[in-house]
């Protein structure tokens, strides 16, 4: 009996989370469709989540295309090809670096945000509050954060990419004399617009994923403190995990 | 009156005529393992106030909750209005919780909104009043209970007091037909839950509402109720009058009562 318990359990506690998981985003998306939600409530949130979030992302992304840079056009003046460095840095950057990063750090930033407060509001009765007056809190609190999120999150990546792109330009003329012509001549060469566009898929997906997962945890927190710093942990190991393999998934799909 | 006999009594839905609004019919409600409601039983009457007392943990704010519909019961049913609730969706549970108010132990106030915009946020949600009469009606709310001039001001500017008063406001800012109260006084001074208790007897003799009130605070039920039912171990063991409770033989509520160590009731 405890054997086959110790078995179920894990089973069904995942399919617990994921269906709840589930159910909460088709709510969310139920509201945002038929429209029953402030859009003021959703600028707020995307000046909060998204907006603030912009200069950790722009110096994350900075750092990281200086340094996929730097690798590059060091191997590529010993071997003779620096004409492919700007390709090699735009296309790590627009199909998996820019998204993932930006996920990532959004993930940390903006998920645990969103999961401390909710989780706050849980512990204080507040959400009980909204639905003891016949109000779902789902469409006033989880519909904006997620809109907020899948609106921002493509144009973090956006400003995630370019500066990376940057970034790795200036390492590489800085590094090995690469000529701006060949380092933008490169990128233009080597990479299509669908690298560009479906990495801004990814970014909006992350995005809605980071929100959910953030606002599902959010509601989870029991216990004070103690409960709501639990919950924010988790809130963005989960997303972060979700963001890797939804992000192999995705680029199995787009990229083939 | 223990509660077997208690919960024969009542079971089904309340006669129209007997003037019973909110009914709890052998209701057993488990958190996982634990057991939070056993076979609980009690009825509260269209405009009276009804006292529920008991120990820390007994159960008393989960009955709240099951009347409200946040909760349901794993077993028995919950009479609202004539209305078996137990198996009701969200969309009617939202329906009738239009017309309830619940006023939480912590107040939770909507901490990033102003005292206003709390108290007005079921008007905009749920009327098509227009902002000014919102307006009008929330000053007025908040007039009415001693706290003119906090409109703009954010919960945690308040006191305890005026917070729970706040609370208040909100819960009875539509005019409702049933108010819930979860303990209106705990945590205050003494001078402070004297204005509470006397805030919820104005607010009941202004709105003719059918309120519960659960509490551990004896003076205060004694000071409002019109009569008492006393949860133990999650199972409902007396109810009466003030006086009927007060007499009882039941050695737990004797006890309890009387805040003795000694009695059935294990520490």
């Amino acid at each position: 009996m405890i054997a086959q318990r110790a078995l179920i359990d894990p089973f069904a506690r995942f399919f617990g989370y994921t269906g709840g998981l589930a159910i909460m985003l088709f709510d969310a998306l139920r509201y945002a469709f038929t429209l029953q939600f402030r859009p003021t409530e959703v600028l707020r949130q995307a000046y909060f989540l998204g907006v603030q979030s912009w200069p950790i992302i722009v110096l994350t992304s900075l750092f990281t295309g200086m340094v996929i840079s730097l690798e590059a056009a060091v191997t590529a003046v010993q071997n003779g090809f620096t004409e492919y460095v700007g390709s090699s840095v735009a296309f790590g950057t627009f199909r998996e670096l820019g998204p993932m990063l930006t996920g990532i750090v959004f993930a940390g930033r903006a998920g645990a945000a969103v999961t401390a407060s909710l989780g706050s509001m849980t512990v204080t009765e507040q959400i009980e509050a909204f639905e003891s007056m016949g109000v779902s809190p789902v469409k006033v609190l989880v519909t904006p954060r997620l809109l907020a999120c899948l609106i921002t999150m493509p144009l973090l990546t956006v400003f995630a990419d370019i500066v990376g792109i940057l970034g790795g330009y200036f390492m590489a003329h800085l590094e090995a004399q690469i000529p701006q012509y060949t380092y933008f001549h490169s990128i233009q060469a080597g990479t299509v617009p669908s690298d560009f566009t479906n990495g801004l898929l990814k970014a909006a997906v992350f995005g809605g994923i980071v929100a959910i997962v953030a606002c599902y945890e959010g509601f989870r927190a029991r216990g004070g403190a103690e409960g709501v710093g639990r919950v924010t942990t988790h809130a963005v190991v989960t997303s972060i995990i979700l963001i890797f393999a939804f992000n192999f998934a995705m680029s199995y799909v787009l990229f083939r | 009156m223990i509660s077997e006999r208690h919960a024969e009594e009542l079971a089904g839905p309340p006669d129209p005529k007997s003037g019973v609004i909110i009914r709890l019919d052998r209701v057993t409600m488990k958190y996982d393992e634990k057991i939070v409601l056993s076979d609980c039983s009690v009825d509260c009457k269209r405009g009276e106030v009804t006292g529920i007392i008991g120990l820390s943990g007994a159960g008393k704010s989960t009955i709240l909750r099951v009347i409200n519909g946040l909760r349901r019961p794993s077993s028995g049913a919950v009479y609202v209005n004539g209305n078996n609730i137990t198996g009701w969706d969200e969309r009617q549970l939202i329906e009738m919780r239009k017309r309830m108010g619940f006023a939480f132990q912590y107040s939770a106030l909507f901490d990033s909104l102003t005292i206003a915009e709390n108290v007005a946020y079921p008007l905009y949600e749920h009327t098509t009043m227009t902002k000014t009469q919102i307006d009008k009606r929330v000053t007025e709310t908040l007039e009415s209970l001693g706290l003119s001039g906090v409109e703009d001001r954010l919960p945690g500017e308040l006191s305890g007091g005026m917070q729970k008063r706040a609370g208040f406001a909100r819960a009875i800012v539509n005019d409702p037909d049933i108010i819930l109260f979860d303990e209106p006084t705990s945590g205050l001074d003494p001078i402070m839950t004297h204005i509470i208790v006397t805030t919820i007897k104005e607010i009941q003799s202004r709105l003719k509402a059918t309120s519960v009130v659960v509490s551990h605070d004896l003076q205060s039920i004694y000071a409002l109720s019109d009569s008492v039912a006393m949860l133990f171990e999650g199972t409902i063991i007396e109810t009466g009058t003030v006086a009927q409770i007060r007499r009882s033989p039941n050695p737990i509520v004797q006890q309890f009562l009387q805040g003795s160590e000694l009695g059935p009731i294990p520490f």
